[in-house]
């Protein structure tokens, strides 16, 4: 660590070597490829989950208060001592981080639904019932075409937040973008951190940037107006 | 780790955890838990006090005179996207390990939400009551400290509480980069494949984390202006409106 270690730390000391980035091209982009995988899986049980949660709380005003609340104690638990009560139970595995990954998302998610359920206008509701629509139709017509821009705001936020929080599975083993963060920490290199967190980045802007596109598509009617 | 392989298992049993708790040892010196939590709260503490020294009087300045408006929300939306777990690394790539990087990192992470609230509450006073005290001869700075400043306590708050959570939950990961806190019993219970450290250490975070969102929030009640007191919808629909909500970020 003393004399032989000048050039080691010499190398470390550079924010980005692309000799890295070359010769380790492929743990590069299996580390984008898990970090993707470990947030679409995350995100999309995270959906499952909220849609009938987010129905149910919006549906019975007395348990939306408790939906909410429960998903907001979990939301503000540290992913790094979530994973810790887990891992005893589900192990150094990929399903801890997924479990807490999804726990995450339920908030952000539920809680968009019901703020969007809640914003349809009671007129067009209204409207929908004279025309004789039955409840069930008036949902999946109305209700939830309506609360589409809420949704993918908040599919968006969950997607953004996860993307940072999988970073963090890596200190319980699992790999992703984070793992090189932390490959970093434990070589005293610098470029394999920044090439994580850049990376990460960018992947949260661009699944931002194409969800957005997808609403847009979802919701040929709202175009002309500005949406969120 | 064991000589059987790559995959590490930890188990836990209440008798473990029971254990954990009640080892004399556990309770006493700079490793033990009286002087864990005390790194963990002072060091949230002093993180969110220096951020509002450092954000309020930037977010007043943009919120009242609306220059850097565009320029700061999305600095705090790019800021968003940066792990928190790199940004702690980061610092410690810089400025080496411990008490020092860990602050600063965690300053980093914990002034954009008071900026981006503080500048959006003051955006947001009510165009009348503004016109009205400036009916009333109140010069600009007087509007700032008697209508805006009062009337943007609510928004101002959310911003530190959304700090505060998620300065508590980041400060864990700060063992990583060998700092203490209680995060510390979590990093070594996993690296001492000490189920009842870990699970332990884990609870003690996770009360900590609840105990400084219900705290912060009390507070943000009681500094809230009698006259602006109502009760919000949902909670946290202060996410909803893109403020950004406290995360359990790390």
């Amino acid at each position: 660590m003393v004399q032989g270690s000048a050039y080691l730390a010499d190398v470390g000391q550079q924010w980005l070597r692309w000799s890295y980035v070359t010769g380790s091209s492929h743990r590069i982009l299996d580390a984008l490829r898990q970090h993707v995988v470990l947030t679409a899986i995350a995100v999309l049980v995270g959906l499952l989950i909220s849609l009938p949660l987010g129905l149910v709380a919006w549906r019975f005003r007395r348990l939306t208060t408790p939906i909410l609340g429960l998903a907001g104690v979990l939301y503000t638990i540290p992913a790094l001592a979530l994973f810790a009560l887990l891992v005893p139970i589900t192990g150094l595995s990929r399903t801890t981080a997924e479990i807490g990954l999804v726990s995450y998302t339920l908030l952000i998610l539920v809680r968009n639904l019901v703020a969007g359920l809640e914003a349809v206008p009671p007129e067009i509701r209204e409207a929908a019932r004279g025309m004789g629509m039955t409840p069930l139709r008036q949902l999946a017509r109305i209700d939830l075409p309506l609360a589409i821009p809420a949704i993918v705001a908040g599919i968006r936020i969950a997607t953004v937040t996860t993307i940072g929080l999988v970073t963090v599975t890596a200190l319980i083993g699992q790999n992703s973008l984070g793992q090189l963060i932390y490959s970093g920490l434990t070589n005293f290199d610098r470029t394999p951190v920044t090439v994580g967190a850049v990376l990460s980045v960018a992947l949260a802007v661009v699944a931002d940037v194409t969800l957005l596109g997808l609403q847009r598509v979802a919701t040929p009617w709202a175009r002309s107006r500005r949406v969120q | 780790m064991t000589a059987g392989g790559a995959t590490a298992t930890i188990t836990l049993s209440f008798r473990d955890l029971y254990r954990w708790y009640t080892t004399a040892a556990h309770w006493r010196g700079t490793a033990g838990i009286p002087h864990r939590l005390e790194e963990h709260v002072v060091m949230s503490v002093a993180v969110v006090a220096a951020a509002l020294v450092i954000s309020l009087p930037v977010g007043l300045t943009i919120g009242h005179t609306g220059r850097g408006a565009v320029i700061g929300v999305n600095l705090a939306n790019i800021g968003r996207a940066i792990p928190s777990f790199a940004i702690l690394v980061m610092g410690a790539e810089v400025l080496g390990i411990g008490a020092q990087p860990a602050f600063l990192a965690l300053l980093a992470l914990a002034i954009p939400p008071i900026v981006t609230n503080t500048s959006v509450a003051i955006r947001e006073v009510d165009p009348d009551a503004r016109e009205a005290a400036r009916g009333m001869g109140m010069t600009g700075w007087q509007i700032l400290r008697r209508v805006e400043l009062p009337m943007a306590v609510p928004l101002v708050m959310a911003g530190v509480r959304t700090a505060g959570v998620q300065v508590v939950a980041t400060a864990t990961l700060a063992a990583v980069v060998a700092w203490g806190g209680l995060g510390r019993f979590i990093i070594d219970g996993i690296g001492q494949q000490d189920g009842g450290q870990l699970v332990g250490g884990a609870l003690l975070v996770v009360v900590l984390s609840l105990a400084a969102e219900v705290g912060l929030g009390a507070l943000q009640r009681v500094l809230t202006p009698a006259g602006l007191r109502q009760a919000s919808a949902l909670p946290g629909a202060a996410a909803l409106a893109g403020t950004a909500g406290a995360g359990p970020d790390a």
